[in-house]
């Protein structure tokens, strides 16, 4: 058994049918003014399994907020399907809508708590509107208070609370209703880092204890890493890449998931490399080698085995092993000498131990 | 300066007075609060794509708002003299004043009411629709309590107006301190008692306003309270 049995989600036996299917979706807003019509979303197909996380990373305007409004009907596709739990909620409206709505739940970025009530009255909010009898809102906004650590809170108007715990109510609000659903708008977008850390290490145990599914828009690498499992990549409305969170960290494919990594560890360039840097190989120098080393190979004494059986020099400019997705994942960058013999040779030893390499440039 | 004005005559004259206007305004605000309030909310909630999304009747309605507002109170008085009549019986007197007074004052909240209403996060309207309420549980639920404040203040400054306003119905037979005012202090040349009900016109401002204040900051909990 590996880390993905542990816990499996209540209902994850009843079908493998996912939480949430985007069937050729596409949104376009209808013309305003003298601009045309702007396509905000085009042939999206994206299933989140049911009990993951998938997390969408985009910049903004790339069309991750209508995809996320999509799901629970506060967008409508203007083609395409969006199903949930097995609902067409693209072709729902009215109190059929607002029933399925209660089964999905939603936090944002800036909390939209009411001000006007404390943090058990806005954890009440969604019962009141399901028509919940009072006993009954009571004995769920207590658990729900204590599960994200606020019991002592219960009665502090938001205006009282720091980012964090604003967040922590919108989370216990979202969970009221228990959807089956959450949806996760820019959740710790507005937070500090180590508050951030927090907000996502609940989501995750969420995740975990209680098998719920969770789609989560995000413009932080970061953000994807310490909690999806999946991970899918938007660009000017259109999906560019996903897969499996390790496999994209690992191996990005496409242009714009790589310059959202490049901020994550092992990917940045020490300055004193990078302003040295230069695309065409320069005579006598070195080239710029990244290798990768995934899952099994992390820990490999890879250029050790190359200054000993080819006789060729290594120089180690960075480099950092980590986990992603709980598993092993290494980088080195290290400067070899340019002319094309030796580093082929490099390359093709490399290759041949599964290692992935990719030339950064040339420095003198 | 003679002291005539605190013999018992002119003093009980005072005192009818400001409880005709205290009744006068107190009235009005309230009808005017019953009409204005839904209204307002509807001005702010029926614009296309909105909640309650009615363009047509939100334009209508915006009309009707702003003709009766950019009617001056006097001749708005003496304009709906056979409604007033139709409605109460007389068109002269106290009683009769309240429905001009609360046909000007109405489309006044409208306008407060909607401005405040607006001013509530549409973030918190998404998060409303979102846990899956309908319109008129997001009007109740959310956007009534979170711009009550702001209504208060609204109505604060409603009743403030009905103030200056209750000044003027004298004019069709209304009683009240304006037209204490202007018939004694004016017409009769007493300046003493002109002096007087203006002395308890801005007494009556101030406490308005301070007791809207207090109520409004008591009801505000996006501040923090010590």
């Amino acid at each position: 058994m590996n880390a993905q049995t542990r816990i499996e989600p209540v209902e994850a036996v009843a079908s493998a049918e996912p939480a949430i299917r985007f069937e050729g979706v596409a949104k376009t807003y209808p013309a305003r003014g003298a601009g045309g019509a702007v396509s905000a979303l085009c042939g999206i197909d994206l299933d989140v399994p049911r009990g993951s996380v998938l997390g969408v990373i985009g910049r903004s305007g790339a069309g991750k907020s209508t995809l996320i409004r999509l799901v629970n009907g506060l967008e409508i596709p203007s083609s395409g399907r969006v199903v949930v739990d097995g609902i067409d909620v693209s072709s729902l409206g009215g109190a059929r809508l607002r029933q399925v709505r209660r089964s999905i739940g939603m936090i944002f970025q800036h909390f939209n708590l009411l001000s006007s009530r404390t943090a058990y009255g806005n954890v009440a909010l969604p019962l009141e509107i399901a028509g919940v009898a009072k006993p009954e809102i009571r004995a769920r906004v207590e658990p729900l208070l204590d599960l994200v650590g606020l019991s002592d809170k219960r009665d502090r108007y938001p205006a009282e609370l720091s980012g964090g715990q604003k967040q922590r109510v919108g989370i216990a609000r979202a969970l009221a209703t228990r959807p089956k659903v959450l949806l996760s708008d820019e959740a710790t977008s507005a937070l500090d880092p180590e508050t951030t850390r927090s907000i996502l290490d609940l989501l995750a145990s969420i995740n975990r204890e209680l098998g719920l599914t969770i789609l989560l828009i995000t413009h932080e690498m970061s953000v994807i890493r310490a909690v999806a499992d999946h991970v899918a990549v938007i660009e000017a409305g259109r999906i560019v890449e996903h897969g499996d969170v390790f496999d994209v960290f690992t191996r990005p494919k496409h242009e714009t998931t790589r310059s959202f990594l490049g901020q994550e560890s092992g990917r940045a360039l020490p300055a004193i490399v990078r302003d040295r840097l230069r695309p065409e190989v320069q005579p006598g120098g070195s080239a710029v080698l990244r290798i990768v080393f995934r899952g099994p190979h992390a820990t490999d004494p890879v250029l050790s085995q190359i200054s000993r059986e080819l006789g060729i020099d290594l120089n180690i400019l960075s480099g950092s092993v980590d986990e992603v997705a709980g598993r092993p994942f290494g980088t080195l960058v290290v400067g070899v000498p340019s002319d094309p013999a030796t580093l082929s040779r490099v390359q093709v030893f490399l290759a041949q131990r599964g290692l992935d390499t990719e030339i950064l440039g040339h420095v003198s | 300066m003679s002291l005539d004005f605190l013999s018992p005559v002119i003093l009980g004259l005072v005192l009818d007075a400001t409880l005709d206007t205290l009744w006068m305004v107190a009235l009005s605000a309230a009808i005017a609060t019953l009409i204005g309030l839904p209204l307002g909310v509807f001005l702010a909630t029926s614009g296309r794509g909105e909640l309650f999304a009615a363009p047509a009747a939100n334009r209508a309605l915006g009309f009707v708002v702003n003709a009766t507002r950019s009617t001056p109170f006097i001749i708005l008085v003496v304009a709906i003299i056979p409604f007033t009549r139709l409605l109460v019986g007389t068109s002269i007197g106290t009683k009769a004043a309240i429905v001009p007074l609360t046909i000007a004052a109405a489309p006044f909240v409208a306008r407060l009411v909607e401005g405040a209403i607006r001013e509530v996060d549409a973030g918190l309207v998404e998060a409303a629709r979102a846990m899956g309420a309908s319109p008129l549980q997001i009007v109740l639920k959310v956007l009534v309590p979170e711009a009550l404040p702001a209504i208060v203040l609204s109505l604060t400054l409603a009743i403030v107006s009905l103030l200056g306003f209750s000044a003027m119905v004298g004019a069709v037979g209304g009683g009240g301190l304006g037209d204490l005012g202007i018939r004694y202090g004016y017409q009769r040349f007493m300046p003493d008692v002109m002096a007087l009900v203006v002395v308890v016109l801005i007494v009556l401002v101030q406490l308005v306003q301070s007791t809207g204040d207090r109520l409004s900051r008591r009801l505000n909990k996006r501040l923090r309270h010590a």
